[in-house]
């Protein structure tokens, strides 16, 4: 046998595994939803069929449009607190913490959560936030409430604030990655050249870390966007995310077509998202070397 | 000159206890071309950190232009470095790095502009500007942050390791350079290296480091020359290190080894009648041939090395003792050619370039104390 060959055989060896696990599990589902999309339903099941009904029912129907916006809105959110919280902890972690082992030792502190259960995490909150919740016996405890508030559980407060604290991890991750990889000679040069603390901080350490946020936001925000356990566990009866309607269309009211017609649109949010993204991060890319 | 910089008894130590600075009091010249030289972990650096605001003293203070500025942060001071990995930002042009120091001080952007360019026009990168610096090789990268550090006319610019990052070629280069815009600038320099060739080239005043002290200050030549001490001697150039049993003879010191004696012009401190002690020669002070003014001696040559210019000889003075000879070939060889192997030959050398000092000290250096 040929050099080549052999190269071409090693080739597909390799790889055979990973393409047929990506094609089986990946590429067939999505073709299979995309074109369950295009059928027609028929009580009480649906028909192969080609046409574009189910998305103008999404376009019609005004429900399905606010409960797309309040998914987007309820991720951007979390991003938004999930960064709030990540960037400090990060840079906190990567810049301050002096002892190697104190930095170790709280990054997986900060990682460790992942391991558990997502379910159990939700349900934390549950515990905290509600009526009987930690929340509301301190706040009566002290004083500034007579009687438990309902009002901390089941809206979109309680979703934003349960999936914040679930993906923050995912946020403080690429963006301790990002700084970790920053000279300090950068940083000690900027206040060389006269720059004290917070213009270092907008002038070089921010910028230097954008790839680091931008994968940040992606992941969180993907990960919020298709969440569908925290609308379940604490966000209440009006506060529906799109997975959950997906769900609903799959199940209870056996629509798969529009179902897949959902699935469709979310897919391409997230897909427009993820592009809009790798568009800034590679439009700032550095060699950081 | 006046004095631009005092530190006065700075001392700085590290986590887990490390002295890095040990009780260091120095006064810099304005002007001058000052270098810190010394082996890796002598606390040259952590001094010159300390002299840009990167590190506080733990103890001591430090007053530029007669202001203390000890516990000043890196932006207060008038000082500027450039950095030994050049610290160039990455995501900022080349003019954008150089123009940094000048639009935090909120210089106007058409002024900005106008010094750039000519700092682009010093550092010879005129067509630059636009570049980003992973764009540019090892020297352009260099040249910009010298500009860049020295863009806002620092009263002092610190250099740390400037050169490490060069290849041989470039190094040599940048050393005749930078000499030329110390001596046109007229700002004062303050240089860390362990290179002892470029310390010398460079510098007005060299100070050797060792542990965290200063070992000695003084003109490359009067350290080359003069050295206070073995570790002195020792990190900067070549010496033989020769055993020498040493007598007092009326003003002057005798020391023997082998069969040779030697007059010595100098030494400070006691001498013991008999005492042991470690002689150093610089090998090109030592002629080919007999001299009325200095210490004849003779030994059987054992090896020749040929270089072109210049060639060193081995020489066995008695009792198995090598000393080594660099004879530069300042004219062209008669018929007799150089010494062979096996020959006996005569030299001299000057009492005064023979340095003698305590023989457990250089035994120390010569075991790796001394120079990198």
């Amino acid at each position: 046998m040929n050099h080549a060959r052999r190269r071409k055989l090693g080739f597909w060896m390799l790889f055979s595994a990973p393409m047929l696990w990506w094609i089986t599990v990946l590429l067939v589902p999505y073709l299979i939803m995309l074109s369950i999309s295009f059928y027609s339903r028929q009580f009480p099941f649906h028909v192969p069929d080609f046409q574009f009904g189910n998305y103008l029912i999404l376009l019609e129907d005004s429900q399905y449009w606010t409960v797309l916006l309040r998914s987007v809105k309820v991720s951007v959110l979390v991003s938004l607190l999930a960064f709030g919280m990540g960037y400090p902890l990060a840079y906190f972690l990567a810049f301050k913490v002096q002892s190697e082992r104190l930095r170790l030792f709280l990054y997986v502190a900060t990682i460790v959560p992942l391991w558990v259960s997502y379910l159990l995490r939700a349900y934390t909150w549950k515990t905290i936030l509600g009526s009987e919740g930690i929340l509301n016996s301190f706040l009566m405890w002290i004083g500034i409430l007579d009687e438990p508030s309902t009002l901390f559980l089941y809206n979109e407060f309680a979703m934003v604030v349960t999936m914040a604290y679930i993906f923050t991890p995912f946020m403080v991750m690429p963006i301790y990655a990002s700084l970790e990889k920053i000279p300090r000679s950068l940083i000690e040069a900027s206040k060389d050249l006269g720059s004290a603390r917070f213009g270092t901080f907008w002038r070089i350490t921010l910028p230097l870390t954008m790839p680091g946020v931008l994968a940040g936001f992606t992941f969180t925000f993907g990960l919020s966007v298709g969440d569908f356990v925290s609308p379940l566990l604490v966000g209440g009866p009006y506060s529906n995310m799109i997975s959950n309607v997906i769900a609903t269309q799959f199940g209870m009211a056996m629509n798969w077509p529009l179902g897949a017609a959902l699935g469709v649109v979310m897919l391409f949010i997230v897909l427009g998202v993820i592009t809009a993204s790798d568009k800034l991060e590679r439009a700032g890319r550095l060699n950081l070397g | 000159m006046a004095d631009i910089l005092k530190l006065d008894h700075v001392t700085k130590t590290f986590r887990g206890g490390v002295v890095a600075v040990d009780d260091i009091s120095l006064d810099i010249r304005e002007g001058e071309f000052l270098t810190m030289l010394g082996p890796s972990g002598c606390g040259k650096t952590t001094t010159l950190r300390m002299i840009g605001g990167f590190e506080y003293p733990d103890s001591g203070s430090i007053m530029l232009d007669g202001k203390d500025v000890t516990d000043a942060p890196p932006y207060h001071r008038p000082v500027n470095m450039m950095f030994q990995d050049f610290a160039l930002f990455p995501h900022m042009s080349v003019a954008a790095n150089i123009g940094y120091g000048l639009k935090i001080a909120g210089m106007p952007r058409a002024q900005i502009d106008e010094r750039v360019k000519e700092m682009l026009g010093m550092i010879e990168l005129p067509q630059m500007a636009e570049r980003l610096p992973t764009q540019l090789s090892n020297g352009q990268r260099q040249r910009v942050a010298l500009a860049r550090a020295l863009v806002r006319h620092p009263r002092i610019l610190l250099l740390d390791e400037p050169m490490s990052a060069l290849d041989a070629k470039l190094k040599e280069a940048m050393q005749v350079e930078l000499k030329h815009i110390h001596a046109r600038i007229g700002i004062t320099f303050i240089m860390v290296t362990h290179d002892q060739t470029e310390a010398m080239i460079m510098s007005d005043r060299i100070i050797v480091m060792r542990s965290g002290r200063i070992e000695q200050i003084g003109s490359p030549t009067e350290l080359y020359d003069r050295p206070a001490s073995a570790y002195v001697a020792d990190f900067l150039g070549t010496s033989n290190m020769v055993p020498v049993t040493v007598t007092r003879s009326g003003d002057h010191v005798v020391a023997r080894a082998g069969q040779a004696s030697f007059r010595i012009a100098r030494h400070a401190g006691a001498l013991a009648d008999g005492a042991a002690m470690t002689m150093f020669i610089r090998p090109e002070k030592i002629r080919l041939g007999a001299s009325d003014e200095g210490n004849t001696f003779s030994g059987d040559v054992r090896e020749v090395f040929f270089s072109g210019n210049a060639v060193r000889i081995d020489l066995d003075i008695g009792a198995g003792q090598i000393v080594m000879v660099h004879h530069q070939l300042d004219t062209a060889l008669g018929d007799a050619g150089l010494p062979a192997a096996g020959d006996t030959v005569t030299c001299s050398v000057k009492p005064e370039t023979i340095s003698l000092f305590d023989s457990a000290e250089a035994a120390a250096v010569a075991a790796g104390g001394g120079a990198a």
